[in-house]
């Protein structure tokens, strides 16, 4: 008995998706059998979310092909792939939080019986459903989310990071009540970067890497290391390293520009401690949501830490409003230029804006010397600022550079970059880098947390990695290549199988037509 | 303007888009000219010095007052409290003609009554992060009923408008430029140069923008937000003197009927409601199109009703136009 093409429950092939310049899917592919829990998985920024968004209607791909039970079919909706029986519970949990719960459950004409034959199974039975939604924790709703998906049996139900953020006991119900769909008529596809879920779960694995499918992987022991190295693909280096990384910047005794000492914040962050040092570019690594924004809020000052201590040259420092951080010198460059920039006024006054933010400096402003300070800082980050009289006509890496030449023209001391090359051109990607060197060699210190971790031995001196708001390792640039990185931000040890061992492995497991003795679960499971 | 044009029409709506985002005042001066010559068509001969007289002094008090939207809704807020403040200012200083201090006294009073209207007003803004509207609706009624109340104190004083007042507001240089230009040509000047370049200025355009951005930057809205406030109820004081002295009137209910005007005037002017766009020149060309537009609807000799339902249509035509074509597609 093999499985062909119209066994399969979901099947997506070839879809694509760019948004303006950022290819987000280039070829993606997904099949999954009845009665499969089926894992996505990728690094940041693979794909795997606008593959999902695609799958339930949210976004539409320009081009691809996707088949529910054997019907091709196109979405234009989400409450059209509803009805078509594909449901996807997100990382936000889409209640309403003025409704009380059994209003929010009409408006999705959920049943009311098998939703809280759910919502028992998964450990909140006594649910009292007249509540209103806000009064509820987070957890609560995402359960409820779920327990509402689950009631109108879906025949896919798609779960985006389902267990983020959620507390252990929880966790283990919702994996309990995944698991039980193995070997029923339905199926789920489960993303999670926690690979231990993953291998509890799953049957299979689909991984993508830069918006391609690049291989399809039984979840059996040690498939961990496989889809590490999926994810990984070869490494390529198609950027010249920009800079020597040299670590000898640290003299013995040398004060740290800025200590963190025990910094925690509610659950995300977790007792974390590190030093950086003037003239080093200090990398933070992460998977998605493990504490490095909340990190970030406190060190710009958007945030007060739960507990711990900053010392900023050696003395300590409390920063209540994000002004208090910049008169320390710690500069903040946002992942989101949305964040950051006045879209409506010039590159001029954008980069300006730290200026005149002072009441002492609310008088007039000495254009002449404004215009000098913000024309070298366009020129040292090459702004194209062509349409500059409104920034928001400018590309996203023209933007982005703003964001940076703010900070630029005044001097920089200590800069905190969150995801600085997020989503722009790989040109401007370099220039970023460059200039980061450029500002650690005049003697600045600079945080830079990236998703992208090809740029950690790129850029940094040394890298930490996060992982559930603890630090888990710290690197230095020699070691920190995408696989130590990735096997750190998985939490995964470090002395497992080397790339040259799996290759041959993931080579059989990436193969599309596979012989049907390896399917998991097995045809037979349907019934 | 971002993708190829696919006709010869939308070049020329691009085009038109292009001049409208980038020179708003050219339409609004275009639409100005318009309106004054559709009133000479209407009844020919009206339009000579002693009408374009009238019209600048009925305008100047509403510039001022429409200003105050603009400084305001440039951060994303409003005003609301002007129009009684304005009263408030010009009665006060009508109740205490013939105190000691006279006049000057009376203009005293009445701006550090304003000035405490503002600063609670930015106060509940910034601090405690009330939302203007309703900040500044509520701060209206409590300064109507303190005039209220002082109205009923001063009762027995005998007051009446200064002639000083009466003279500001009426006045003219050779029966054209009237004399309140002495006042607010220096204040236009000041706003103008205010927003361009001053620190203070280029903060509420970054506050109405991106409040986010600008705390990320260091600014500390709610500093920004008390100064705003404390001098849009300076300005709504000096509007609500030269009201007093334009009509010879005092009262605490006089401005009013300038209130959604202002507001109007401020939003043709091409400031943005929602924050971060527009300016003073573009507002007080919108108070100009306003007056003269009231004249208009006079002269035509249409029943008051209709007047007021012409009036309101076409502000929101002129508004939404506005909106639409300087919108980024």
């Amino acid at each position: 008995m093999t499985i062909t093409a119209t066994d399969l429950m979901l099947e997506a092939t070839g879809v694509s998706k760019t948004y303006g310049a950022v290819v987000a899917l280039r070829s993606a592919s997904l099949a999954v059998r009845p009665g499969e829990v089926h894992a996505l998985m990728g690094a940041n920024g693979a794909g795997k979310s606008t593959l999902v968004k695609i799958l339930t209607g949210a976004v539409r791909p320009d081009g691809g092909r996707i088949a529910v039970r054997g019907r091709e079919r196109t979405v234009h909706s989400p409450a059209e792939a509803r009805r078509g029986g594909l449901v996807s519970v997100y990382q936000e949990p889409s209640i309403i939080p003025d409704l009380d719960i059994r209003a929010n459950l009409r408006l999705t004409d959920t049943p009311l019986e098998p939703f809280r034959h759910w919502l028992a199974e998964l450990g909140l039975g006594d649910l009292d459903l007249s509540s209103m939604a806000r009064r509820l924790p987070l957890a609560s709703l995402r359960i409820i989310d779920l327990a509402r998906a689950l009631a109108i049996e879906p025949d896919v139900l798609m779960l985006d990071e389902m267990t983020a953020a959620l507390p252990a006991n929880l966790t283990e119900r919702v994996l309990e009540v995944v698991g039980s769909r193995r070997g029923g008529e339905r199926s789920v596809v489960f993303i999670s970067h926690r690979l231990s879920e993953i291998a509890s779960v799953c049957d299979r694995a689909t991984v993508l890497r830069e918006g391609e499918t690049v291989g399809v992987v039984d979840v059996t022991a040690g498939s961990d290391e496989r889809i590490v190295e999926l994810m990984l693909g070869q490494i390529i280096h198609e950027m010249p390293a920009v800079a020597e990384a040299t670590a000898g910047h640290r003299g013995t005794g040398a004060t740290p520009r800025l200590a963190v000492r025990g910094i925690s914040s509610g659950t995300k962050l977790r007792d974390v401690s590190f030093d950086l040092y003037p003239g080093e570019v200090l990398g933070v690594v992460a998977l998605e949501g493990q504490g490095q924004d909340e990190l970030f809020d406190i060190l710009a000052g958007s945030e007060r830490p739960g507990s711990g201590e900053l010392l900023v040259d050696g003395s300590a420092a409390s920063f209540r409003h994000p002004a208090d951080a910049i008169r320390a010198g710690l500069v903040y460059v946002a992942a989101d230029r949305a964040e950051a920039l006045l879209m409506q006024r010039s590159v001029r006054e954008n980069i300006a804006l730290p200026f005149t933010a002072r009441i002492g400096r609310w008088g007039l402003i000495d254009l002449g010397a404004e215009r000098q300070k913000v024309d070298q800082a366009v020129t040292k980050l090459q702004i194209d600022a062509r349409a500059g009289s409104e920034v928001r006509r400018l590309s996203g890496g023209n933007q982005q550079k703003v964001t940076i030449a703010r900070w630029v023209a005044g001097g920089v001391r200590t800069m905190l970059c969150f995801d600085p090359t997020r989503g722009i051109d790989i040109r401007t990607k370099q220039q970023i880098y460059l200039l980061l060197r450029d500002l650690a060699e005049a003697g600045a210190a600079v945080l830079l947390y990236t998703s992208e971790l090809k740029e950690v031995q790129l850029v940094c001196d040394r890298a930490i990695v996060i992982f559930g708001g603890r630090v888990v390792a710290e690197v230095g640039a020699v070691d920190a290549d995408e696989a130590t990185l990735l096997r750190a931000a998985y939490h995964l040890r470090s002395d497992a199988p080397m790339p040259e061992q799996v290759a041959a492995a993931v080579v059989d497991a990436a193969s599309v037509d596979r012989p049907p003795s390896e399917v998991a679960g097995g045809p037979e499971a349907r019934g | 303007m971002s993708a190829t044009p696919p006709a010869n029409r939308w070049l020329r709506v691009d085009a038109w888009r292009g001049l409208l985002r980038d020179r708003p005042i050219i339409p609004l001066v275009g639409l100005l000219v318009l309106l004054v010559v559709v009133i000479e068509l209407a009844d020919p001969g009206i339009v000579n010095p002693e009408w374009a007289s009238v019209i600048l002094r009925a305008s100047v008090p509403l510039a001022i007052l429409a200003g105050c939207q603009t400084l305001t809704m440039l951060t994303g807020g409003i005003d609301l409290s002007v129009a009684a403040v304005a009263s408030m200012a010009g009665f006060v200083t009508a109740t205490l003609v013939n105190s000691p201090g006279g006049v000057i006294e009376g203009i005293a009073v009445a701006l550090v009554a304003a000035a405490l209207a503002g600063l609670l007003n930015g106060i509940g803004v910034g601090v405690f992060r009330v939302h203007p509207l309703i900040m500044t609706l509520g701060m209206s009624f409590v300064v109507l009923g303190l005039a209220n109340v002082w109205q009923l104190q001063m009762v027995q004083t005998g007051a009446g408008v200064p002639s000083s007042l009466r003279t500001l507001g009426t006045g003219t240089f050779l029966d054209v430029l009237p004399y309140s230009l002495v006042v607010f040509v220096p204040l236009m000047l000041l706003i103008l140069l205010g927003l361009r370049r001053t620190g203070f200025g280029r903060l509420l355009y970054a506050i109405g923008d991106n409040p986010v951005a600008a705390r990320l930057s260091g600014a500390r809205a709610w500093q920004v937000l008390i100064a705003l406030y404390v001098i849009s109820a300076l300005m709504a004081a000096i509007a609500g003197l030269l009201i007093t002295g334009l009509t010879n009137t005092a009262s605490v209910s006089l401005v009013d009927t300038s209130l959604l005007p202002a507001v109007a005037a401020a939003v043709i002017g091409g400031t943005s409601i929602l924050g971060g766009r527009g300016g003073f020149g573009g507002t007080i060309v919108g108070a100009l199109i306003l007056t003269v537009l009231t004249a208009l609807l006079t002269v035509l000799g249409l029943p008051e009703p209709t007047r007021q339902v012409l009036f309101g249509a076409i502000i929101v035509v002129v508004a939404a136009a506005y909106t639409r074509v300087t919108a980024e597609s």
